[in-house]
């Protein structure tokens, strides 16, 4: 651990450029575990950050892309981005949030090729699509697919499509697997601790806002709603 | 009436523009579809190939056939209950899925420098011992593809060996799912470490016979040097990692610029080819071999005893004799398999040198028992993207060994 201490500094040093050069735009690192996240506040100059980082700070790597979805919580989705330096071996992360209603992002394959298949997989499997992409195909699921099934709306099971030319498309088996679920739901799905499906989020159970609170209890960081005030507690069923 | 003229020039980047000055010559271009089931494509890689005669002028990779929503899984079930959906992952070298997986997991609790020295050892062995079981497999299979046999049946005797010590370790040969959050399942049983070093002695030799197979055969040598060349600014704009990286000349090796475990105490060098084509890759996996060998000497003579697993009963499951006599531990045992451990919110990501390349995991928690989203960035399906840049110019037969010399899994890159 002693050689890695003065990485840290170098991080840090790195990081406190970018904020020096887009001042506003660009968050104060935030330190987890060693690790230096930067929040970038407006997602159309995020190409801009990155080729700063690339070609005044020495990120030639690009290691990685995430999407992440934020179901309830505004704006919606959020792009991660994880830079790395061969000269430095400092590793630096970008975050940056991006509407629903707009879903778009400036693509960042003019910076590293790399992020070509990574932006077609966030595309995908959220939905949010790079503008200035040479190809923004869908990459793991088939093409003409109707959902984006890695957000948070989407059902573990999956959903049944009429695509032609698909060997199965049904609901799997058992809800998607035997899961950590939490009591009080109707079915699996709606005892899955994540899973919601818009159009019947009366299915959104007590359970599940009373463990929030519980995190919330626990940690000192809500991530959505407390439980619902029950009006009649000593009804008997 | 189309004639044929035969195009001679080594260099694919030349040979693709002399097809376009021919193209009138030719005629119409025919479209290959390569997979998604074939010998040579290891998996289920569909290539979709557009030919000028025998040389590829456009290769379109096509991905997901094996897609199982590993992702999506996780964010559906304890970080625990995770564990043996990574040994699926790189079904070649689970063991170092699995070490890669809970390390991650440990630096989101913050425990990852509270592990037992025993157990860090015990892991880096297991992470070794992977990296040779997955070499040994893509050496086979390139040497296969290219038409030498012999060498696949060869690496495969040692690999078996591996596997019966995969046995012994974890009970299971394939699937191994032996690395607990903040330990392992179970220690090394009595006489696995002579049993292990009989076995290192024993692939030495056989690496070195594979080595006179291959290194100098006339036909081998032929079909890989000078194949597939990356340079390297290429192959790091396009984020290669791992032998295919180091193969063209980037000496960097995340056991020792990032060092984790236990790596930082041990002796071993880092292999660095000079040309990037197929050949290299392949010199490269014979020496990163002998390096594994090296380490894990060095982890068996110094395997310290002691316990295996972090002394928090909150993170590993506590002894079963104590679960059925003290409440305390019921308790702990109860909450972590009903709502699994408690992590803190925050997000981290860790790259472990895997086989294939940089196995990274991003784990983004908002508090609780499962992460809310849980990123693998997996080296394959990084190291594949580059395929689309590299096939056009080259011959249809190279296109076997160059996705030999590449050696990636498909169960990675789908996820």
């Amino acid at each position: 651990m002693t050689k890695a201490q003065p990485r840290t500094k170098q991080a840090a040093a790195l990081a406190a450029n970018v904020k020096a050069a887009f001042g506003e735009l660009v968050s104060e690192p935030v330190d987890f575990r060693g690790e230096l996240t930067i929040r970038v506040s407006d997602a159309e100059r995020i190409a801009e950050v990155c080729a700063f980082a690339k070609k005044e700070l020495g990120f030639d790597y690009l290691v990685d892309i995430t999407g992440l979805d934020n179901y309830g919580d505004d704006p919606r989705f959020t792009l991660v981005y994880h830079l790395y330096g061969y000269g430095h071996l400092c590793c630096l992360r970008l975050k940056t949030d991006v509407a629903e209603e707009k879903a778009e992002a400036p693509t960042v394959t003019t910076v590293w090729k790399t992020a070509d298949w990574h932006e077609r997989e966030i595309y995908d499997m959220l939905g949010v699509r790079f503008r200035g992409h040479p190809d923004l195909r869908r990459i793991l699921m088939w093409d003409g697919y109707p959902y984006f099934p890695l957000r948070k709306d989407f059902p573990l099971a999956g959903r049944p499509t009429e695509m032609p030319d698909v060997a199965f498309t049904e609901k799997s088996p058992m809800a998607g697997g035997p899961f950590v679920t939490i009591a009080g739901g109707k079915d699996t799905i709606a005892r899955e601790p994540r899973v919601r499906i818009p159009e019947t989020d009366a299915l959104e159970t007590n359970a599940r806002l009373e463990r929030r609170q519980d995190i919330k209890d626990a940690h000192g960081q809500a991530y959505g709603p407390g439980p619902i005030e029950k009006p009649n507690q000593g009804e008997k069923r | 009436m189309p004639t044929t003229q035969e195009v001679q020039i080594a260099e694919p980047a030349m040979r693709l523009a002399a097809t376009d000055q021919l193209e009138e010559l030719h005629g119409d271009k025919m479209v290959l579809n390569m997979g998604p089931s074939h010998p040579a494509t290891h998996g289920v890689l569909r290539i979709v190939l557009e030919l000028d005669g025998e040389i590829i002028t456009k290769a379109t990779p096509d991905i997901g056939y094996l897609h199982r929503g590993d992702e999506k899984i996780a964010e559906n079930m304890t970080y625990t209950q995770f564990i043996p959906y990574t040994d699926r992952l790189d079904y070649l070298a689970p063991l170092a899925n699995n070490v890669a997986y809970v390390f991650a997991v440990e630096k989101l609790l913050g425990i990852d420098i509270q592990l037992p020295a025993r157990c860090q050892f015990i892991r880096v062995i297991c992470a070794e011992l992977a990296r040779i079981s997955s070499h040994l497999l893509g050496l086979g299979s390139l040497a296969m593809d290219v038409g030498a046999m012999t060498v696949f049946l060869h690496t495969f005797t040692e690999r078996e060996k591996i596997y019966n010590l995969c046995e012994s370790l974890t009970g299971a040969r394939f699937t191994t799912t032996y690395t607990r959050i903040g330990g392992l399942s179970r220690d090394l049983p009595p006489g696995w470490v002579e049993q292990c070093r009989k076995f290192l002695t024993e692939v030495v030799t056989n690496i070195d016979e594979t080595e006179t197979f291959l290194s100098r055969n006339r036909i081998f040598v032929d079909r890989t040097q000078g194949v597939a060349v990356i340079p390297k600014e290429l192959a790091i704009d396009y984020g290669l990692t791992g032998p295919n990286l180091r193969g063209s000349g980037v000496e960097h090796d995340l056991r020792k610029t990032q060092p984790y475990l236990v790596y930082q105490e041990l002796d071993f060098d880092v292999p660095v080819g000079t040309a990037g084509d197929c050949y290299d890759r392949y010199v490269l996996r014979i020496e990163e071999m002998r390096q594994s060998v090296r380490i894990i000497h060095q982890c068996l003579d110094k395997l310290p005893s002691g316990p295996i697993n972090v002394p928090d009963t909150k993170i590993v499951l506590p002894a079963k004799e104590r679960v059925l006599t003290k409440m305390e531990e019921l308790i702990h045992h109860f909450i972590n398999v009903t709502q699994g451990i408690n992590a803190p919110p925050g997000e981290i990501y860790f790259g472990h040198e895997n086989p294939k390349g940089e196995l990274g995991f991003y784990i983004y928690s908002k508090g609780g028992g499962t992460p809310h989203r849980l990123k693998i960035r997996s080296p394959s399906f990084v190291n594949l993207s580059i395929l689309q840049r590299i096939l056009p110019g080259h011959m249809v037969s190279d296109v076997v060994a160059i996705l030999g010399s590449f050696d990636f899994v498909m169960g990675e890159c789908d996820r």
